[in-house]
């Protein structure tokens, strides 16, 4: 899942000042399930907001609303009827859902309640780490399954590096060493010649906008 | 030959190699490079000059190179992946050779997490190994990484670094079979303070035939303090600094602890010059340059040939 981490209080209050009627618009799918942008993080933020604004004696209309996923056409029409009330709407999806709800709301400032942090996975309540960075060329069958570009702070493909420590990583002690980590799977599966070939250098296609479109689909006609 | 690097010479004559190090300053200050350099000349056979190490910025390694050829050294000029993409290198490099640079030595580099610079966004586009084998496409095939052809290639003297002290050991010489396949004509290793590791690290490398293919120069550091032994041994990762080395420089006489560094400096290369798949040793002597004809000397590794 998509893992995001609300802003510091400070800086949304600051984003949203000139404000006086603001939409906060909660994401029920990734963020949610990360504690971070669902309803119930919907509510506490404003909240939060409605006391800080009054106390500044500078109140503000809140209106919170949490739609199933804010990535997603068929549930952001929900918002249509709404934000005609409003002169802001503070999203807390991740950076795909507040792009698509501006998108949608041109003539209204989107603004960001949440930092969107990694794509990751859920190691327990609350804890989430990265696993994976969307390069679009995935090793994972050469690498026993561990990435290494995501998981190694170089992003080596021929790696380790000199600088394995113990079987940590050289940027901190709390930190495996990705390429540690491969080698001793790989090494139990019987595989390491998975690693004994030389990898080249990687195709990097993330480096401009991707556009995804399955077989037998196709994008509609420009109007 | 594949170069017109002395070293490669002096190598392929069959001499034992004794190369040195250089850092360059932070600050455009010539002059200190040229400080630098004077102790190291006739000294070394070549002196790599590193590129922004520890992730600090410094005078970018070329221009220092450069300097340091003026000063009548060969320099072997050291270039990291964290700093620059494949265009940027493949520039260098060209830019390095067309004026006079025969040596170069690929790196991954120290995280930038170390550095002065700790937030910048490590470039990372190729690895070290990646790095060899487009130097070694560059010169060989002359042709760019991206397939076009180069107008007079860059024929380097290709270096690689090697760590045989960093876990997983038993990887390190596949590791090292890796970049000679990649391409690497020399190698030179981490600081060795484990003698009974690197033995049989080498023994490996001699085993599988990689020596046949490559040079190797051992990493050698005199230390200076116990400060300094206990640092290394702790806090710099990929070192592996036995309690031997550092419960003998405590033994020191006082104020003798620095010389004591320098004599296990010296049994170190003397053993290297006569350690099966050892073509030579790569003393750095950290921020302690003028130190290295006192080092070289007692080493017995003068005067260094001429071919």
């Amino acid at each position: 899942m998509i893992v995001a981490e609300r802003k510091p209080f400070e800086e949304i209050k600051e984003l949203v000042k000139e404000y006086k009627k603001v939409l906060v618009a909660g994401c029920g799918t990734c963020v949610a399930v990360c504690l971070t942008g669902g309803e119930k993080e919907v509510d506490i933020l404003k909240t939060e907001l409605d006391m800080a604004r009054r106390m500044e004696d500078n109140p503000v209309e809140l209106r919170g609303h949490t739609i199933e996923r804010q990535c997603d056409r068929e549930y952001l029409e929900a918002f249509d009827s709404m934000v005609g009330d409003f002169d802001a709407i503070l999203s807390m999806a991740c950076g795909a859902g507040i792009q698509f709800l501006a998108e949608r709301f041109p003539q209204i400032p989107v603004l960001p309640a949440v930092n969107t942090t990694f794509i990751g996975v859920n190691q327990g309540i609350g804890w989430y780490e990265e696993r994976c960075r969307s390069c679009s060329n995935c090793v994972l069958g050469d690498t026993g399954g561990i990435c290494p570009v995501t998981m190694c702070a170089k992003g080596l493909y021929n790696g380790p590096c000199g600088g394995t420590n113990k079987g940590n990583c050289e940027i901190s002690n709390d930190q495996p060493c990705a390429w540690f980590m491969i080698y001793e799977r790989l090494e139990k599966q019987g595989r390491l010649d998975c690693i004994t070939r030389f990898t080249p250098a990687q195709n990097w296609e993330n480096q401009v906008p991707r556009t995804l479109i399955q077989p037998g689909y196709k994008k509609p006609e420009k109007q | 030959m594949k170069s017109e690097s002395n070293l490669e010479k002096i190598l392929e004559a069959g001499h034992f190699a004794f190369t040195g190090e250089l850092g360059p300053p932070r600050g455009a200050n010539a002059e200190h490079v040229r400080e630098k350099a004077k102790p190291l000349i006739g000294n070394v056979d070549m002196v790599n000059i590193t590129d922004n190490q520890t992730a600090m910025v410094r005078m970018a390694s070329w221009a220092a190179a450069l300097i340091a050829i003026e000063e009548g050294l060969e320099p072997n000029y050291q270039m990291v992946c964290r700093d620059r993409n494949r265009l940027a290198m493949q520039a260098d490099i060209l830019g390095a050779y067309a004026l006079g640079i025969k040596n170069m030595l690929c790196l991954s580099g120290d995280h930038q997490k170390f550095g002065d610079h700790p937030t910048a966004k490590g470039v990372f586009d190729i690895d070290s190994m990646q790095l060899v084998n487009m130097v070694k496409t560059m010169r060989d095939e002359g042709k760019f990484l991206g397939g076009a052809n180069i107008d007079v290639p860059p024929k380097l003297f290709i270096g690689a670094a090697a760590n045989p002290f960093a876990e997983p050991f038993e990887w390190r010489v596949h590791r090292l079979a890796k970049k000679v396949a990649a391409g690497a004509d020399f190698i030179q290793t981490q600081c060795v303070f484990n003698m009974k590791k690197m033995r049989e690290w080498i023994k490996r490398a001699v085993d599988m035939g990689l020596t046949e293919k490559t040079y190797i120069l051992a990493g050698v550091t005199p230390m200076k303090s116990v400060g300094m032994a206990k640092y290394m041994a702790s806090k710099v990762p990929g070192m592996d600094v036995p309690d031997e080395i550092i419960k003998r420089l405590q033994g020191a006489e006082k104020g003798k602890v620095a010389d004591l560094g320098i004599e296990i400096a010296c049994e170190q290369i003397q053993e290297f010059k006569e350690m099966k798949g050892v073509a030579g040793v790569h003393l750095m002597a950290i921020e302690w340059e003028h130190k290295v004809p006192e080092i070289a000397e007692r080493a017995k590794v003068l005067p260094r040939p001429v071919v």
